[in-house]
């Protein structure tokens, strides 16, 4: 080795393969679309998925949110508990989509995608980016499709423009963020039977310990200094201010930023473990 | 040091692998040249996958150096991802998706230009006789099939080297001769150098220019099928691999078995193959 002259990965300039005649972001930025079509495209062959999965945050909203609404147990002004809840289903329902994609990432490395990815020239950030953008992909998809259920039953939405772009980007962030934790998840415990177990244990606290379900006011101190430190818990109530107008601070900026601070520190962890670790 | 005509395509130089207290690599060294069949010959774990995983870039060699279309695996991993072509023994489009839209993910992520990528799809078809079933879900695609789908997902990038573990595990022999012919026929028109992993003698004394056989982490001999056969008297690379191994390729040790994970993973392969 005389001249290792590029202790950088990437060869000199003029030796180039072709597949690098376009710089990282631009690489990158292909990888996370491929990824992100790829996965629409599977919607696409398959409708049924959307619509099981959309099953249980609609029983959550028309049984559980009628039951507790008629029986006046939360005292919410003029607000029905429905709308109250409908942001807490959204959020739930996008986090269990991202939570089992872990899952989906175990059984790509058990069958040979994930060392294929490994082999491209994507980074592994890329990698890491692009199963995020899947993950929203199905989140979306399901929130639209709960959107539509929300007009149709007339639970008692703020529609406005603002508050469906900023309700759509802030589950994104969401879903992002918690898929990075499952990837980090995969990436420790390597098997799917194991993975199943774990991720309940995770999931369900996460739900009960957060405003997905009924304000921080009415917790026990524990469980509220829990919910507290939960960023479901903002994720939900930013998703809240803005499609039904009520929060828990009122500061969607600031829920915006816990939520993306969360997604940023997942996603440096999720780069650093995940893939190498599962191999 | 820039790749000239004369640089192999592939370059390993006292290559070690180790895991631990598991030497799974130990000291292999071998050269393809451009445009040469090499085939690496050998029973289950004897460190093929290895081997190829360090050539990957998937895998950090313990020590040794090996250097893929010019590129070394160590410090110019990048440029080395984007030169090659990859197929992993097991499984790797997506079963969810389309022939297609396997082969235009492939492309997208191993960087090929939108404005070639029909082009080089409609190519990669025409060479792996895939025109039939571009519309078919992948996962109802035959092993066959599935298999020479991976192969064209891997072309569209023009890589130099082309990697294929194991590419005829589960099938039959006509789907496996026929992959074969693709090879082939693909070569003919591209020149890729190819490495191909195997464990049965008989393609590898078909198909290749030269072998390697490899065995617990050494390479215990190299050179042209034909010379080899010469070598040892031996009518087969399996008399051959029984003659420098001092056992019959098929006969593990227990330890090589691997994983619990690895085997299931293997084995599903296998099942959703044949």
């Amino acid at each position: 080795m005389s001249a290792r002259s590029a202790a950088s990965p990437v060869a000199s300039a003029e030796r180039l393969p072709a597949a690098l005649s376009t710089g990282p972001l631009t690489r990158m930025a292909m990888g996370t679309l491929a990824m992100a079509q790829a996965e629409m495209r599977k919607l696409r062959h398959d409708h049924l998925d959307i619509i099981t999965r959309s099953v249980q945050p609609l029983l959550w909203l028309f049984i559980f949110g009628t039951a507790v609404g008629n029986s006046r147990l939360l005292r919410l002004g003029s607000l029905e508990y429905r709308a109250y809840l409908a942001p807490g289903v959204m959020a739930q329902a996008a986090m269990f989509i991202a939570i089992f994609f872990g899952l989906a990432v175990i059984w790509e490395r058990d069958v040979g995608q994930l060392q294929r990815l490994l082999a491209t020239p994507l980074s592994r950030s890329s990698i890491v980016l692009g199963k995020c953008a899947g993950a929203c992909v199905r989140a979306l998809t399901q929130a639209l499709l709960l959107l539509a259920v929300l007009a149709v039953a007339r639970i008692d939405i703020r529609w406005s423009a603002v508050g469906i772009v900023g309700t759509l980007a802030m589950l994104m962030l969401g879903t992002a963020a918690f898929a990075c934790m499952s990837m980090l998840l995969a990436a420790a415990v390597k098997e799917r039977e194991r993975f199943m177990g774990i991720g309940q244990l995770i999931m369900m606290p996460l739900f009960f310990a957060s405003s997905a379900l009924y304000p921080l006011s009415i917790m026990p101190p524990w469980l509220r200094a829990i919910a507290t430190v939960n960023p479901l818990t903002y994720e939900v109530q930013g998703l809240r201010q803005m499609l039904v107008g009520v929060g828990g601070a009122g500061v969607v900026w600031l829920d915006f930023l816990v939520v993306g601070a969360f997604f940023a520190v997942m996603l440096w962890a999720a780069t650093r473990a995940y893939p190498k670790a599962i191999l | 040091m820039s790749p000239s005509a004369t640089e192999p395509a592939l370059l390993v130089d006292d290559l070690v692998v180790r895991f631990g207290e598991l030497e799974a690599v130990g000291g292999v060294s071998f050269a393809v040249g451009q445009g040469e069949v090499f085939g690496l010959l050998g029973p289950n774990g004897a460190g093929k996958t290895t081997t190829i995983r360090v050539l990957t870039t998937l895998l950090p060699p313990t020590s040794g150096r090996a250097r893929v279309a010019g590129f070394d695996v160590r410090t110019e991993s990048l440029a080395v991802r984007a030169s090659i072509g990859y197929i992993p023994q097991a499984i790797s489009v997506d079963g969810a998706l389309t022939a297609f839209e396997n082969l235009d993910f492939y492309g997208q992520v191993t960087g090929v230009p939108r404005g070639v990528r029909r082009e080089r799809i409609a190519q990669a078809v025409e060479t792996m006789g895939l025109a039939p079933m571009l519309d078919r879900l992948a996962r109802t695609l035959s092993g066959g099939m599935l298999r020479r789908l991976e192969i064209a997902t891997a072309l569209l990038n023009r890589p130099a080297v082309l990697f294929l573990d194991e590419p005829t595990v589960g099938l039959d022999p006509t789907a496996r001769q026929l992959v074969w012919e693709h090879l082939q026929a693909m070569r003919e028109e591209e020149a890729t150098t190819i490495l191909v992993t195997t464990h049965l003698m008989e393609e590898a004394e078909r198909h290749c220019d030269r072998v390697g056989v490899i065995d617990r982490g050494r390479l215990v001999e190299q050179g042209e099928p034909a010379e080899l056969l010469e070598r040892h008297h031996s009518d087969s690379l399996e008399e051959v691999f029984t003659e420098v191994t001092g056992r019959p390729i098929g006969e593990l040790a227990s330890d090589e078995e691997g994983r619990l994970a690895d085997v299931r993973a293997q084995r599903s392969v296998a099942r959703r193959l044949g």
